[in-house]
């Protein structure tokens, strides 16, 4: 009895500390952002406006009304699966900047798939067939888009930021050539970029009409978690998670590294495609030249500003889809323009990436910090 | 050795973040004497040593060189008062000759030691200034330097190409040449054959005699009684006490350092060799670089046998170890496990073949420092039932587990969910073997299996070696310490320029014979 009573002591404690480990987590990625909004400020008095007056405008904006909120969820929704996808490689000790290529590319694929598939079959899809198969091409074009980098780097040694970067290229000229040829939309009165509109069976519903809100955004909460399991849950997480923090104690424990290389950033692109294919398939019901530019590459900043952890990128994309969504009324109300967004995200990131400036600001002590400057064989 | 102290440290006193690494030490070191500091790893020496060469500022206490109290800033400072520091990893450019490594960083703190005290902005200037090396000069002095002191040093020799005892030379000189008149030696040993250290005892005994004061950091017992003046033993951050070698012995200095009896030498029964288990045969192995480690290396170990490898480090021993745990791929030659040839081998097939590997570097391979201790006691099993089950990791099994292996190996961690970064070289260790040692497993290859831990621990994991080769595991020991084979094999061979150039019955061996071995002595 008595030693249950210590372990059940012992499990509180584990609780305990990991409840104060998250706080604790947090605490850095909070105060950026709160230093940040008041460099922005600063920002903004200087470049003439009221500070106060904008930042009610952005709030308002983003959180103000029904509209409002629907608007932030449906900006957060791709920032969700971005996030996740981009953390998910920092988990694995790979840096995947090419979130960007393989969102478009996942979302043409589930583009393509809606309105085209039914055409090639010859036969109409239902809906229980037909979403799923556009959502399924999205990821798995993302993620063999991403597992070309992924092999490189395993089998060749190729650096994976170097290739991705030039995969960007790669993807968005070639989604650029699709939708200015072959896969443009066919109207004659059409002249942007763009693919037909899916079938109406390819669609993700809203939830509340007329708000564009739609099911894509409760499935990326669904998949935050679903995540966060494959990486402690799970014994592929525990050898993604390895191989990320020790490369070399992974091949001792006979972690098949290469093969775990190619498998994180495969599962990296299958993130990032599905945050193109739910653009397609819940938002824009087509893909449009240019409706994605920058969502991969915020979600860099925001699986940074997580601290690459599920529940943080969780929250991190809420914040930036805020944001983005409340900088439109910021602007109509205050005239400041959005892009002191951009310059406000610019910021966060900076304080959260060089965090001794924050510690060194609020006085922050690091715990965990032990200087060893001279060390022996031993260690 | 004269009564007048050079260096005086009073009432030191450094708190890391949780650790109380010095509390209030006193130390003092006299011209022309070599005091040696003995102590367990993690005792408070090395933090000591950076405090007194100005890397850490201490939370209290004084020190005093020259009978002037100082302020130590920077290594800067202590160099300008005249200590030199030979660390364990030798700081030196391998692509530079042994003048350019020595002139390095010490032509703008030559000017400087002439006149007034430098300001920041001087000293960036002076990073950005062109001068004209001058090599011959320097080489000149080096000449000298080497030649006063008995070092034996060619000035103009490639560092890259000189063996590690002259590099260590190269270090002292270094030293020297900036005028040091107190050296402290961290571990200086840990690399050299034991002919290589006699010679170091030698120079360090000429240092001596010509008013240099040497600090040696060590914690083998013989070398302290062989050449120390004074012996001051540290212990969890405070000075247990100095003695003298004449006034002590062995055994006292063991019990001073842990705080309670050792036993120094390991018991063990004779062997009750079985069956082989391990055959390796014409083994070539090649390094990261593309050269060839190991040259056809050929050898057997029976099930209940220990087989020491003995060898300077450097000699194949690493890549041998790589090879027959799968970590790197031979290019030629056979490997088998109990009569059977392995067709894959991969570090993962020879685990599931029954093969323990405890790891030259822990914290490198042995270990995933960020990682929970339970976590790293299941980093090799993680996958098979009951710590996986169909791909999902089954945390209570893990933590009950965990909670098992914390108490029979007595691992002393505050929970099984502690990274294991937290813990002491020691128990790090502990953590690697209660994890390769509760496999079922019929082999168990060590790689310098105590190096850098303490006395106690030592013991402990010579005795658990032992006691898996009375269980009838092969033990494969690989170490640079000799002490260690002769205590632990029960067959040694010795390893030199990745070929086994001798076999010996551990009984009939002797040292000295060893030691030429090692040195590639022949006869």
């Amino acid at each position: 009895m008595q030693l249950d009573n210590e372990s059940r002591g012992m499990f509180w404690r584990s609780v305990l500390s990991a409840v104060r480990a998250a706080l604790r987590a947090m605490l850095i990625p909070l105060l950026a952002v709160f230093t940040a909004m008041l460099t922005g400020g600063v920002v903004i008095a200087l470049a003439g406006g009221n500070p106060i007056a904008a930042y009610v405008g952005l709030f308002q904006g983003a959180f103000g009304s029904a509209r409002a909120l629907s608007e932030t969820a449906v900006w957060s929704t791709p920032y969700i699966f971005a996030g996740l996808a981009v953390s998910l490689t920092f988990r694995g000790g790979l840096f995947n900047i090419g979130a960007e290529g393989q969102l478009a590319f996942g979302a043409v694929a589930a583009a393509w798939v809606g309105y085209a598939l039914p055409e090639v079959l010859g036969l109409s899809l239902p809906p229980i067939v037909h979403l799923p198969l556009a959502i399924g091409a999205g990821i798995v074009v993302g993620a063999i888009w991403a597992a070309i980098p992924g092999a490189l780097k395993a089998y060749t040694g190729g650096h994976e930021v170097i290739n991705t970067i030039m995969m960007n290229y790669i993807s968005l000229n070639l989604v650029s050539y699709l939708l200015n040829g072959p896969m443009k939309d066919p109207d004659p009165l059409n002249v942007i970029a763009r693919t037909p509109l899916i079938d109406e069976n390819a669609r993700i519903p809203p939830i509340v009409e007329p708000l564009r809100i739609h099911w894509g955004f409760p499935l990326a909460f669904l998949i935050a978690c679903l995540v966060w399991w494959l990486l402690w849950r799970t014994t592929l997480g525990f050898e993604i998670r390895t191989v990320g923090t020790n490369i070399e104690a992974a091949r001792y424990a006979g972690i098949r590294v290469k093969r775990i290389l190619v498998l994180t950033m495969a599962l990296s692109g299958a993130l990032a495609g599905l945050a193109g294919a739910i653009e397609v398939t819940g938002l824009n019901y087509r893909h449009e030249l240019g409706f994605s530019i920058g969502y991969g590459f915020d979600a860099i900043a925001i699986a940074l500003l997580g601290k690459t952890h599920p529940l943080g990128v969780v929250l991190a994309a809420l914040l930036f889809g805020a944001m983005r969504n409340g900088a439109t009324r910021m602007q109509f109300l205050t005239q400041i323009p959005v892009d002191i967004i951009s310059v406000i995200q610019g910021l966060i990131l900076l304080f959260v990436a060089a965090d001794r400036i924050v510690r060194y600001l609020y006085r922050i002590r690091v715990a965990e910090e032990r200087v060893v400057l001279t060390r022996g064989w031993g260690g | 050795m004269t009564d007048e102290i050079v260096l005086q440290a009073k009432g030191i006193t450094k708190r890391f973040p949780g650790v109380l690494a010095n509390d209030r030490v006193d130390f003092d070191l006299c011209k022309g004497e070599i005091h040696a500091l003995l102590g367990e790893n993690g005792a408070g020496k090395t933090t000591l040593m950076n405090i007194l060469y100005g890397l850490y500022r201490p939370d209290a206490g004084e020190i005093w060189v020259n009978g002037r109290q100082v302020t130590l800033h920077s290594p800067r400072d202590s160099i300008r008062l005249g200590i030199g520091m030979v660390h364990q990893h030798f700081m030196l450019v391998p692509v530079f000759t042994v003048t350019e490594n020595i002139m390095l960083g010490a032509e703008t703190l030559h000017r400087e030691m002439g006149g007034m005290p430098v300001t920041g902005w001087q000293r960036w200037w002076q990073t950005i200034q062109l001068d004209v090396l001058d090599r011959q000069g320097v080489a000149k002095k080096i000449a000298e330097l080497s030649h006063q002191y008995g070092l034996d040093v060619d000035p103009d020799a490639m560092v890259g190409d000189l063996p590690v005892g002259i590099q260590q030379r190269v270090e002292i000189v270094k030293a020297l040449y900036r005028q040091a008149n107190i050296l402290i030696l961290d571990e200086p040993t840990a690399v050299l054959t034991p002919q290589e250290a006699e010679e170091l005892f030698r120079i360090m005994n000429q240092l001596r005699e010509r008013g240099v004061s040497i600090i040696f950091i060590t914690h083998k017992l013989k070398e302290v009684m062989a050449v120390a003046d004074r012996i001051t033993v540290m212990r969890a951050g405070r000075v247990v006490g100095t003695v003298t070698p004449q006034a002590t012995d062995e055994a006292q200095l063991a019990s001073m350092m842990v705080g309670r009896n050792v036993i120094l030498t390991v018991e063990k029964k004779p062997t009750q060799a079985g069956e082989e288990v391990l055959r390796v045969e014409g083994l070539r192995i090649r390094d990261a670089r593309g050269l060839e480690a190991v040259r056809g290396v050929s050898f057997s170990i029976r099930a209940g046998e220990i087989l020491g490898i003995a060898g300077v480090q450097g000699n194949g021993q690493t890549e041998l170890v790589e090879a027959l745990t799968g970590l790197r791929l031979p290019h030629a030659g056979r490997i088998l496990i109990a009569g059977r040839e392995l067709e894959d081998l991969s570090p993962r097939a020879i685990l599931e073949a029954g093969t323990a590997h405890i790891p030259e570097d822990r914290q490198r391979h042995g270990l995933v420092l960020p990682y929970a201790v339970a976590d790293n006691l299941v980093l090799c099993t993680y996958y098979q039932p009951p710590f996986g089950v169909r791909s999902v990791l089954q945390p209570k099994a893990i933590d009950s587990y965990a909670g098992r292996l914390i108490q029979d190996f007595d691992i002393r961690t505050p929970s099984a969910y502690v990274a294991a970064s937290k813990l002491s070289g020691g128990n790090q260790q502990k953590v690697v073997v209660a994890r390769e040692l509760s496999r079922p497993i019929r082999l168990l290859i060590a790689n310098q299996p105590t190096r850098g831990l303490d006395v106690g621990s030592i013991e402990y994991i010579h005795r658990e070696i032992v006691a898996m080769r009375d269980q009838g595991i092969a033990v494969l020991l690989v170490s640079a310490e000799l002490d260690e084979i002769m205590a632990l094999a029960d067959r040694i061979a010795v390893m030199y320029r990745g070929q086994i150039v001798a076999e010996v019955d551990a009984q009939s061996a002797r040292r000295e014979q060893i030691g030429l071995w090692m040195a590639g002595v022949h006869d």
